[in-house]
């Protein structure tokens, strides 16, 4: 009678493990996206106060935007969409059960985020020895529209930078998932999840080049 | 099975990911050599419209939301929606003050 049971019960066991693995990884991916709306909010409520005190000081803004280095601005553009890119296609290729590529490409992503990173520290190095930074006596003697550019630029700009080393880390984790093992061709939900993180840092950063780089 | 069938769904092929990443790249390009014209009170609005252009491929190949039920486009629409409800709401409040 136990053995029958337990037969009856490996019966009924199977289909349900089966049908929860099915829906887990929509599930998994739908949490990642509501996650993914809190992040929208909270980048929302940044760039609704950058269009309000841009739309009080439009002549300060482009003067303070001058400052800028386009071509590090555009060179990063040009680098996160690349590193979309190879994100998407490391998953693809852990999809076709490609191992060794998917390995390969999740490497050159995090590099892209550390290339990314380097331009950061240029720009923010020459803007501090330009005395462009909060608190500085320079920036202070500035218009109050300009002054609000720079608070604007390193608040935003630099949350945007942790959102960078935050992704480079979980990409990092799931680097090791990969070579260890846990994340399959046909179980690769974290790498997905990781990668929907990464394309919406890239998505803030679409936004962010033309407001802060790019004002005429 | 049905498992796998849900995968091959999601993937699409190495070409069509360097394609989007082509357009991508020349959106940029266009958006950098746009703001060296001067349409005035346009640029921010070109620049705007070649950045949405660029986040819906992004969400739509790159994001896989093509690919995904209805219901994710549905929650998408409605946070983007509530997003720019509370834009229009703020400008419609902040030009009445800068009217009176």
């Amino acid at each position: 009678m136990s053995s029958a049971e337990s037969t009856q019960a490996a019966v009924i066991a199977e289909p349900h493990i089966e049908e929860h693995a099915h829906r887990d990884d929509v599930r998994s991916r739908m949490g990642m996206w509501l996650f993914l709306f809190s992040e929208l909010l909270l980048f929302g409520g940044l760039f609704l106060m950058y269009s309000v005190y841009r739309y009080m000081h439009q002549t300060d803004f482009s003067i303070a935007s001058k400052e800028m280095n386009t071509f590090l601005g555009t060179l990063n553009t040009v680098i996160l969409l690349t590193s979309s890119l190879t994100m998407a296609l490391a998953i693809n290729a852990m999809q076709r059960g490609k191992k060794g590529l998917s390995i390969f490409l999740q490497i050159f992503t995090i590099l892209c985020g550390a290339a990314f990173m380097v331009n950061k520290f240029i720009e923010w190095s020459h803007e501090f020895a330009k005395g462009n930074y909060p608190g500085s006596a320079i920036l202070a003697s500035k218009p109050k529209g300009q002054i609000l550019y720079f608070g604007l630029y390193y608040s935003m700009v630099g949350l945007h930078g942790i959102h960078v080393l935050v992704g480079m880390t979980i990409i990092a984790f799931m680097l090791v998932f990969t070579i260890r093992g846990k994340i399959t061709p046909d179980n690769y939900v974290k790498l997905e999840a990781a990668g929907l993180y990464w394309h919406l840092v890239d998505i803030i950063w679409i936004f962010l080049f033309p407001l802060f780089y790019l004002i005429t | 099975m049905e498992n796998l069938k849900e995968h091959t769904e999601h993937s699409h092929s190495y070409g069509l990911y360097v394609m989007v990443w082509l357009a991508l790249i020349t959106l940029t390009g266009l958006t950098a050599v746009i703001a060296g014209i001067n349409f005035g009170k346009l640029s921010v609005v070109v620049a705007l419209v070649i950045a949405v252009i660029k986040s819906y491929l992004v969400l739509t190949e790159f994001m896989h939301l093509k690919s995904e039920p209805r219901a994710f486009k549905t929650f998408i629409f409605v946070a983007l929606f509530f997003l720019l409800v509370s834009f229009t709401l703020l400008f419609s409040d902040y030009s009445f003050i800068i009217g009176k």
